[in-house]
């Protein structure tokens, strides 16, 4: 079983990620669980989201303290709140961030695989979001899909159709550049 | 037919499967999406049903109770505070014996204020003469609502069931769910036909005055029907397995005939549980789980068998009945009475906090290395 | 109330015994800024504002001030727009809350 934990804002898509993952692994006939942090949301403030995905039946359901996998939307979390608390040791994270990955420090961590991906850029330039505030759960699904190998791009494109409600194919093809990007 | 579905969509779609005919329900967190997928189902026609927009969850109630008693199929749903305005009305229904099926939303009561998941709102009404079923995933909520009928409606038992799942663990966590089709569901669950009906063709009164002469015995035959429903439960819970490829029964039980120390809990805690036997047989230590399922009637007997060569036993119980102990634990222990084994009550999760498999482990160390105590209480902060 | 008064009962709360027996919140709810509740801002636009205070008299929480202008307490206002929406002049525009 993989597990996945979200970082983001309020407001940014975390959650919607954490379903679209979901979806695009059941597509590929896997078991999975989805799932935010049951707590108070406001606009702006943390949101963590959970993903779960198995070969078999998955019986857990507390939330996820050991992750394979931690993606995060929005990088001014880093520092603020623990994000890399209890990652699995040569865990991935996914960052989206015009950085790169050696500017990046995980202290808690042991080994992290740091990749970094400007998702903002991308979903901007597909008209999700503004400048200031870009849409980037759809664009950093890609980024997910080549660097953990965890889903094929397309099952990812698949199940962003079925999820989001506007702009299906800018939502989609924002997926397809950052995952060709990674490629790369 | 497979969906990832959450919790309580997936309880919408187990009523539009069974085909009530009357739905009523009020809102409240985190019951909500059940109700507004239900009302989009009947509006777009999928489901021929009475919605009936009712404006508390006592009236709710009565608004199954009425239809139930009419002949319908009905469904509703609440939660915490929107079960107990209910009381008096679940009552009612029970000793009517209208086979009505509620979801309940496990969440905690108030004050303080808490939309998180907790079992004392189901638990307080224990004593009403509700079945009440405890489902561990999605999967299981779908099923048991489809089984709630057709055991409830079964003329030996005529008795309400409240299912209940875990808010937000369940109510809210997309699953995979396979919702099977139409035409199976349609042959394991046949229409609704009661004896006794309100029907003017056939004019009959309900609930009317019963004097000391009377009352007793119709006590008496509601408790039997309990005692009739442990059977039951047992026999339709195989045609499901034969049906559906799904079989349930009052209890479930995982890796405990081997087991040193046994784990009794329930909802999405007994899934955890399972994972956390797992973990811990990896490290050596014998350990099973033991999940109950019917709350009522109480599964006397599996449980008695299930246990019987354990060394010590813990219930996780998501409640405690304040001044006494965890529900759960105090009847487990009631009906282990006379075994010597030690027993330990464990509270845990109350209030929605979540409970890892680090804090199952450590449940099972504090039986490892502590005497029996009634009320321990994982994770507090004194 | 002064920029940085504290909540006299405000206390570190490490377990049950730090708090009261039942969830009562103790101490005024002035204490209780509702600022970062706002995802939109509310602007008065004081060269189109006539002093109606029709503005003042729906504000909910409330946060405008009955002053000349009315002013909008930025500390509470926690961003409804009933103030946009019942203004009968228009005065009243919204922007986006800074990040």
């Amino acid at each position: 079983m993989i597990e996945i934990r979200f970082h983001g804002r309020g407001g940014q898509g975390a959650v919607k990620a954490s379903d679209i993952l979901a979806m695009a692994a059941f597509e590929e006939g896997k078991q999975v669980q989805a799932f935010p942090f049951f707590g108070v949301e406001r606009r702006g403030a943390p949101v963590t989201a959970f993903t779960r995905i198995s070969e078999e039946e998955i019986r857990i359901h507390c939330y996820i303290y050991e992750p394979d996998i931690l993606v995060v939307l929005d990088p001014s979390l880093i520092g603020a709140v623990p994000i890399s608390k209890g990652l699995k040791p040569n865990g991935k994270i996914i960052i989206n961030t015009q950085k790169n990955p050696g500017d990046f420090s995980f202290p808690d961590a042991e080994s992290p695989q740091i990749f970094a991906v400007d998702c903002s850029s991308i979903a901007v330039k597909h008209g999700l979001g503004s400048e200031s505030a870009p849409i980037v759960n759809t664009a950093i699904l890609g980024a997910i899909a080549s660097a953990t190998k965890l889903v094929k791009i397309d099952s990812v494109m698949q199940a962003i159709k079925e999820r989001i409600p506007v702009k299906k194919e800018k939502n989609a093809i924002a997926a397809k550049e950052t995952y060709e990007n990674l490629q790369k | 037919m497979k969906k990832v579905l959450t919790g309580n969509f997936t309880a919408a779609y187990a009523a539009t499967a069974a085909k009530v005919d009357v739905i009523a329900a009020y809102p409240i967190t985190p019951q909500t999406t059940i109700v507004e997928l239900l009302s989009e189902i009947v509006a777009d026609g999928k489901l021929d049903a009475d919605f009936v927009k009712v404006e508390s969850e006592h009236s709710a109630l009565a608004a199954c109770i009425g239809a139930q008693a009419a002949g319908a199929r009905t469904f509703t749903a609440t939660s915490a505070q929107g079960l107990a305005l209910m009381h008096e009305m679940i009552h009612w229904a029970a000793r009517g014996r209208l086979p009505i099926v509620l979801a309940n939303v496990n969440r905690a009561m108030a004050p303080g204020w808490s939309i998180w998941a907790d079992a004392t709102d189901s638990v307080a009404q224990r004593d009403t003469g509700w079945m009440q079923v405890y489902c561990e995933n999605n999967q299981e909520v779908f099923d048991t609502i489809l089984m709630s009928y057709k055991i409830g409606e079964r003329e030996d038992i005529l008795l309400p069931t409240l299912v209940n799942l875990d808010a937000f663990f369940l109510s809210h966590t997309s699953q995979v769910v396979d919702l099977y089709d139409e035409k199976t569901i349609d042959s394991f669950l046949p229409k609704y036909n009661p004896k006794i009906k309100l029907d003017e063709k056939s004019p009959c009164s309900f609930g009317a005055l019963t004097a000391p002469d009377h009352y007793y015995e119709f006590s008496y035959k509601i408790q039997k029907a309990h005692e009739s429903a442990t059977q039951v439960i047992k026999e339709v819970g195989k045609e499901f397995g034969k049906t559906f490829g799904r079989e349930y029964g009052l209890v479930d039980a995982y890796k405990c005939d081997d087991a040193d120390y046994i784990l009794i809990n329930y909802s999405t805690i007994a899934g955890t549980a399972k994972d956390a036997v797992d973990r811990m047989r990896d490290k050596g230590i014998k350990v099973g789980t033991l999940k109950v399922r019917y709350f009522r009637p109480f599964p006397y007997e599996e449980i008695k068998s299930t246990v019987s060569n354990a060394k010590k036993i813990g219930v996780i119980d998501r409640a405690v009945s304040y001044g006494q102990e965890g529900p759960f634990f105090n009847e487990t222990k009631a009906s282990l009475y006379g075994k010597t084994t030690p027993m330990y009550g464990f509270l845990a999760g109350l209030g929605g906090r979540d409970v890892s498999i680090k804090d199952i482990e450590s449940m099972v160390d504090y039986m490892k290395t502590n005497d029996p105590e009634n009320k321990i209480w994982i994770g507090v902060k004194e | 109330m002064s920029k940085n008064e504290k909540n006299k009962y405000e206390v570190e709360i490490k377990g049950a015994k730090d708090m009261p027996s039942m969830p009562a919140s103790l101490g005024s709810m002035k204490y209780n800024k509702t600022a970062s509740w706002r995802s939109i801002k509310p602007v008065i636009i004081t060269e189109k504002c006539k002093n109606c205070m029709i503005c003042w008299k729906f504000c909910p929480e409330p946060a405008i001030l009955p002053t000349t202008p009315p002013t909008i307490d930025y500390d509470y206002c926690k961003g409804c727009g009933i103030c946009v929406v019942e203004c009968p002049f228009d005065a009243i525009k919204t922007e986006k809350e800074g990040k």
